[in-house]
């Protein structure tokens, strides 16, 4: 029973993790309707730069601040290079864009820092909670614990900025309709700037307690890839739904791993989550909170 | 001036729906074939056709199945490089398991199992569309090569984990130096480019066509929506199969599951954006693009550097160069490289004039 309940739990946690990645990408797409591909390759730029800011001398605390302009920068950048001229096409198109955009984060991070793989130490330890372990036997890591209050912290104050700020508003405006938002004087391109590179940062911290959890290397992108189920779970506009996606899906994932995998071999948390989402996708398109899809002729 | 159209007209409705009606292409087309059939064996090395020549041709027949599938029924689709493990696996398992079948039936059976496995996969997209469709097929491209890993039959239980081709036997007839390889693939992929020509000329592609732009539109004509999204999936996945069984037998040899992994069908992505949706040349042009890349690449760092560039520094740039031609052909040419070829061709029918 104790094993189950430490399935259940590093589950869980394990689930947040993925929270914090999507977050990123719904960020984005709440703000101007595209899917970011490249979020994981930022965020895997994000903590290498960040890594590799210490490895050049700064200390934690400087670097934090230079990484975080960094991505304001980099927020800036793509914002004049890429959405601009892009302003208005499909949805398709803006997806492969960023599909390109992804291959660049990777290409650049990797040309600016090395391929090396390296640690990250946040003072916070990857090992089980004394008391728990001590009282209850149940193993629970105080890193897992920390991202978790990291990623519910984030999702309230980003759920609040959303609904309550004339920020948010325009964020949403812009979301809506990028021409009809330009027209009653919303000022995009703050707007996209704002988005991205808040969607920048939030790559920082998803980067920084993945990079603690398990180093920082380019498998670090991939896990981009896992947090698509978590966003179609949850629904792609909603905050709170990747919490709540990321959570079904670090169980889901968990469960099987432990108690169907012995039977095949392993390996099921490869695909598990994209099946998961498929027939999520069959019953309830929009996920579990987004927003009904609407099309006219 | 060059390409004048004049004084060809089609005086049967038969005339008219030809592939290429005009002299000019019906002439381009034959001296491309010769080119193919005949100049190309003859005189080109064997490190030519079996490093550069052979994979174009295989690549752009995936390209041209993804192609189907994205351009022409607007379904986004990232699991081209699953499928292509399909026909693979089911080939070499064909060969190796049915004696005495031939190897045209082999690939055409495989590319039918390759098939099979698309519609299931594709199911889905009625009811899914655009972006969740695509994690859809990210859920088939991580699930087949999942399986073909997991489970040994498939590989034979080769403890390596990888999968030797067998020898390509036609009329009994060993085909095993690069020209005759070169020969099968050639006119496996110029039968399957001169079909998949036809069926986007013909109502099928006109329905594929009708849901990419509007499906609401489309089903409301009529137009069986299930018929025609899974006939794009069954088509496209047959031609990721195939092109996957010759890239196993014509080309590689050995391949493992992970060699048809999420990157490649990125690559494959690559080549059909860059070479443009939609269109028949588009893959071919996209695939030679992205092979000829790390070439070019290679020899410009050589001509600036004066030395070969470290490989992991290589590699990197060519990440980079990729995701920028990406955005760059998006920003400026979203039709890629074949609408590029048509401006040039329009520019010279009117030749010297500007218009």
């Amino acid at each position: 029973m104790n094993f189950f309940f430490e399935v259940l739990v590093g589950g869980l946690l394990s689930g947040l993790m993925y929270s914090l990645v999507a977050l990123g990408f719904v960020l984005i797409y709440k703000a101007s309707a595209v899917f970011n591909f490249a979020q994981g390759a930022m965020v895997f730029f994000a903590v290498l730069s960040f890594v590799g800011f210490m490895e050049l001398g700064l200390n934690f605390w400087l670097a934090l601040p230079v990484t975080i302009v960094l991505m304001i920068c980099v927020g800036i950048v793509t914002e004049r290079l890429v959405l601009r001229p892009l302003v208005g096409q499909s949805e398709d198109t803006l997806l492969m864009a960023t599909i390109g955009l992804a291959f660049v984060f990777e290409g650049v991070a990797q040309l600016a820092w090395g391929v090396n793989v390296r640690g990250l130490d946040l003072g916070i330890a990857d090992q089980p909670i004394d008391w728990l372990a001590n009282n209850a036997d149940i193993l629970v890591s105080q890193l897992d614990l920390a991202a978790g209050l990291v990623a519910g912290i984030m999702v309230i104050v980003l759920s609040l900025i959303f609904s309550k700020t004339k920020v948010g508003r325009g964020l949403r405006a812009v979301a809506d309709d990028n021409a009809a938002a330009l027209s009653i004087g919303i000022p995009l391109r703050q707007i996209l700037v704002v988005v991205w590179a808040t969607a920048g940062v939030v790559a920082l911290v998803a980067g920084m307690m993945w990079g603690a959890r398990s180093g920082v290397q380019f498998a670090l992108v991939g896990v981009a890839l896992k947090a698509m189920p978590v966003l179609i779970i949850g629904g792609f506009t909603s905050v709170p739904g990747v919490i709540v996606g990321g959570l079904i899906v670090g169980v889901a994932e968990k469960m099987a791993e432990v108690y169907v995998g012995p039977f095949v071999g392993g390996g099921i948390e490869g695909w598990l989550p994209y099946v998961l989402a498929v027939f999520f996708l069959l019953v309830r398109p929009e996920g579990l909170f987004g927003e009904k899809i609407i099309r006219r002729v | 001036m060059f390409y004048r159209e004049a004084g060809q007209y089609a005086d049967s409705y038969a005339k008219d729906r030809q592939l290429l009606p005009l002299r000019q292409d019906k002439l381009g087309m034959m001296v491309i074939l010769a080119i193919g059939f005949i100049a190309t064996p003859i005189w080109a090395s064997d490190y030519l056709l079996s490093a550069l020549v052979i994979p174009w041709l295989i690549l752009a027949l995936v390209s041209l199945g993804q192609n189907i599938l994205m351009g022409y029924a607007g379904q986004l689709s990232l699991g081209s490089a699953g499928f292509m493990a399909v026909g693979a696996f089911a080939c070499y398992n064909l060969i190796l398991r049915v004696p005495g079948i031939p190897f045209i039936g082999a690939v055409i059976l495989s590319g039918l199992i390759a098939a099979g496995i698309g519609i299931l996969f594709g199911l889905p997209s009625l009811r899914i569309r655009g972006l969740y469709l695509a994690v859809a097929t990210l859920a088939s491209q991580f699930f087949i090569v999942w399986c073909l890993d997991k489970f040994g039959w498939f590989k034979n239980y080769d403890t390596s984990g990888i999968i030797n081709a067998q020898a390509i036997v036609i009329f009994g007839q060993t085909m095993n130096t690069p020209a005759e390889k070169y020969l099968v693939v050639l006119v496996i992929v110029g039968l399957m480019t001169w079909m998949a020509a036809n069926m986007a000329q013909g109502s099928i592609g006109r329905g594929w066509m009708a849901v990419r732009d509007m499906d609401v539109a489309a089903e409301t004509m009529g137009l069986s929506l299930l018929r025609t999204k899974l006939m794009a999936f069954a088509i496209s996945s047959f031609y990721c199969g195939v092109g996957g069984a010759l890239f196993l037998f014509a080309y590689l040899q050995t391949v493992e599951p992970a060699t048809f992994n999420i990157e490649f069908s990125f690559r494959i992505l690559f080549m059909v954006i860059i070479g443009g949706l939609g269109t028949i040349l588009g893959p071919f042009l996209g695939s030679a693009f992205i092979l000829l890349l790390p070439i070019f690449l290679n020899i410009m760092f050589h001509a600036i550097f004066g030395q070969a560039v470290d490989a992991t520094i290589a590699s990197a740039l060519e990440t980079v160069i990729f995701g920028v031609l990406i955005i760059v052909f998006l920003i400026f040419e979203p039709l890629g490289l074949a609408r590029l070829w048509q401006i040039t061709k329009e520019r010279l029918r009117l030749w010297p004039f500007k218009y």
